[in-house]
């Protein structure tokens, strides 16, 4: 079985937020980390490799330095490594990204694509399955149990309020939650190793059966009218008193504001 | 694409098990406010199951001018690739200016599958939609468009904000967070132009199988319908103790939720959590009890109209955001709170 896993390196949101003095983003001073979901989706698929034999191979699209996240995945086990990387590719929103993605896996054997749910800096898990989409194959989003049983996957899709069992026969793309499991750790053995292989690297050139027009900046049909850091709610009053009075300023002020 | 073709605000309106998403009726009252700025003021719903016709009335309540019904049996249960060929049909036959699908674990899936398939843009997780000028200010040698569709949302982990617009695509598409946008108040007897269209339905090689339903045993209120929250942090500091926060919950009829730290060791479900990974709230007050106030819970709960918070880090980042903080030991206070509230609101009656 041929494996092909979606990782996308991210700045540390959790814990690792830095602001400059104006109270903006610091983002140079933030560290990178594999986007967690991306990682889930890795160990399952390493869990799949382990259990049943496949090869897997992490993909991501992203700046030369996103080679990191590729040696990380490899050192945990993953076998192969692709760097889509290219100036023209820059900029690109979810419909451009998933373009691109998908025109690299155009060029991979895959029986099975795992992406992560979503990825904390955009946060908007539309690009698993808008490659499922490109590539004309089933996708179950939002998965927390993955088998396999034949020639089929058979996935626990988790919804607001139920999880489906549903059965998809493969290729199919699988969107992977945090929660599907705890990613196992990097060996020393499997760092060593993973800096010897060889990472392959495309280009626009070698992206399969895709159009300029639906690539990078250009190519993404949303484009950003105005960001900026959020200006949160200033901090209201704070109090420090004995419970006693505690209580009754809490009343006051649910009275003042008519919840009582 | 002639963008001149696309009229219209649609709405998605999601149903499961044949009853209608709440979120429908919010999309459907800012569908309505959208509608007001453009040329065309009608407002239509997208509604696709399997005997659902009959939840056309609830729609027309809810602002909905027009309801287009797809109707199938392949369309019983949610499965990505029927309802994607439901909603993309009806995209491309009837040319909506503008589509909003909510962002649920339904409509998450199936909004990037339907604009991938139309070739649009489709911005995630909205929580604020106006009508505006793309560029938002003139720029030489760049046409400036207007009745444009503004997209704002949080990014980074709710430490950024950025709008957006799908100037040269259509429609333009948005999936909008729960508990964000307000319904109208229903009008009652109201009624909606009703058409029925069916693209027909071919299972292939994307059409998964269901082999089972699983439901979770339902909890009495959803966080995100409460008026009052009190949720609470690792400070609690035991399942057990969450009995505090229940009772001052039962004296207000509010419900207890929780953060992110209190799944994560196992004392309250998934469906109870506040925050980026959880639920965005918006009560009229939250409670803030032991929770430090991390940025991903804040994200999900900084809109609501009250906060009030109470922790005895006095440093914690949760004071920031709230209206009225309290340093001190929660199990001293809350308990107080609880028959102090009780007491004013007997006295009141």
């Amino acid at each position: 079985m041929k494996i092909v896993v979606c990782i996308k390196q991210v700045p540390d949101t959790a814990g690792g937020v830095k602001f400059n003095p104006d109270g903006t983003l610091d983002r140079g001073a933030m560290l990178t980390i594999m986007n967690p979901d991306d990682k889930a989706g890795l160990e399952a698929a390493l869990r799949l490799k382990d259990q049943y034999g496949a090869e897997v191979t992490v993909v991501t699209m992203g700046l030369p330095k996103a080679e990191e996240v590729l040696r990380e995945a490899m050192a945990m086990g993953a076998d192969k490594g692709v760097l889509v990387t290219d100036r023209v590719l820059g900029g690109a929103d979810t419909w451009a990204t998933s373009t691109t993605l998908a025109g690299a896996i155009r060029n991979l054997d895959y029986d099975l694509i795992i992406t992560g749910r979503q990825a904390i800096d955009g946060d908007t898990a539309q690009v698993g399955p808008q490659i499922s989409e490109h590539l004309d194959i089933p996708v179950i989003s939002y998965a927390q149990d993955i088998k396999i049983e034949g020639d089929s996957v058979v996935v626990e899709r988790q919804y607001e309020d139920r999880y489906h069992v549903v059965k998809a026969k493969m290729p199919c793309l699988i969107t992977a939650l945090s929660e599907l499991n705890e990613p196992r750790y990097m060996t020393p053995g499997g760092i060593f190793d993973a800096y010897k292989q060889e990472i392959t690297v495309w280009g626009r050139a070698d992206l399969k059966d895709v159009d300029d027009a639906n690539l990078g900046l250009k190519g993404s049909p949303t484009k950003i009218a105005k960001a900026s850091d959020k200006v949160r709610k200033g901090a209201g009053e704070k109090v420090s008193l004995d419970p006693d009075e505690s209580v009754s300023y809490i009343v006051d002020k649910l009275k003042v504001k008519h919840v009582i | 694409m002639n963008l001149e073709e696309y009229k219209g605000v649609y709405v998605f309106a999601q149903q499961v098990d044949n009853e209608i998403s709440s979120i429908a009726f919010e999309l459907l009252g800012k569908a309505k406010d959208l509608a007001k700025d453009l040329d065309t003021k009608e407002v239509t719903a997208v509604l696709i199951g399997s005997g659902v016709k009959g939840l056309a009335d609830q729609l027309a309540e809810y602002g909905a001018d027009k309801v287009i019904v797809v109707d199938d049996p392949e369309l019983k249960d949610y499965r990505t690739e029927p309802y994607a060929h439901a909603l993309a049909s009806v995209i491309n036959k009837y040319k909506p200016e503008i589509m909003l699908v909510g962002a649920t674990a339904i409509g998450r899936d199936l909004g990037p599958r339907v604009s991938a398939r139309v070739a649009t843009g489709l911005t995630a997780d909205c929580t604020v939609l106006e009508i505006g000028d793309f560029p938002l200010q003139a720029v030489p040698g760049q046409e400036q468009l207007h009745n444009q569709l503004l997209m704002t949302r949080p990014a980074f982990g709710g430490n950024t904000i950025a709008t957006i617009a799908c100037p040269y695509n259509r429609p333009q598409m948005a999936t909008v967070r729960a508990g964000v946008m307000q319904k109208i108040d229903p009008i009652k007897g109201a009624k909606a132009n009703v058409e029925e269209f069916n693209p027909g339905f071919t299972p292939d090689n994307k059409y998964v199988e269901i082999l089972d339903i699983v439901k979770s045993v339902a909890e009495t209120v959803d966080i995100m319908d409460a008026k009052i929250l009190v949720s609470g942090g690792r400070g609690v500091g035991s399942p057990e103790n969450f009995k505090i926060l229940e009772d001052l919950a039962e004296v207000l009829g509010g419900t207890v939720s929780c953060s992110r730290a209190v799944v994560d060791s196992g004392w309250k479900p998934k469906d109870l959590q506040v925050g980026q990974t959880g639920k965005t709230v918006r009560p009229n007050v939250y409670f803030a009890i032991g929770i430090s106030g991390a940025i991903q819970h804040v994200a999900g709960m900084e809109e609501s109209d009250i906060i009030v918070a109470i922790n005895k880090d006095a440093d914690a980042p949760i004071f920031d955001v709230a209206d009225y903080g309290v340093v001190g030991d929660l199990n001293k206070i809350v308990p107080k709170l609880t028959e102090a509230l009780k007491a004013e609101i007997a006295a009141a009656k």
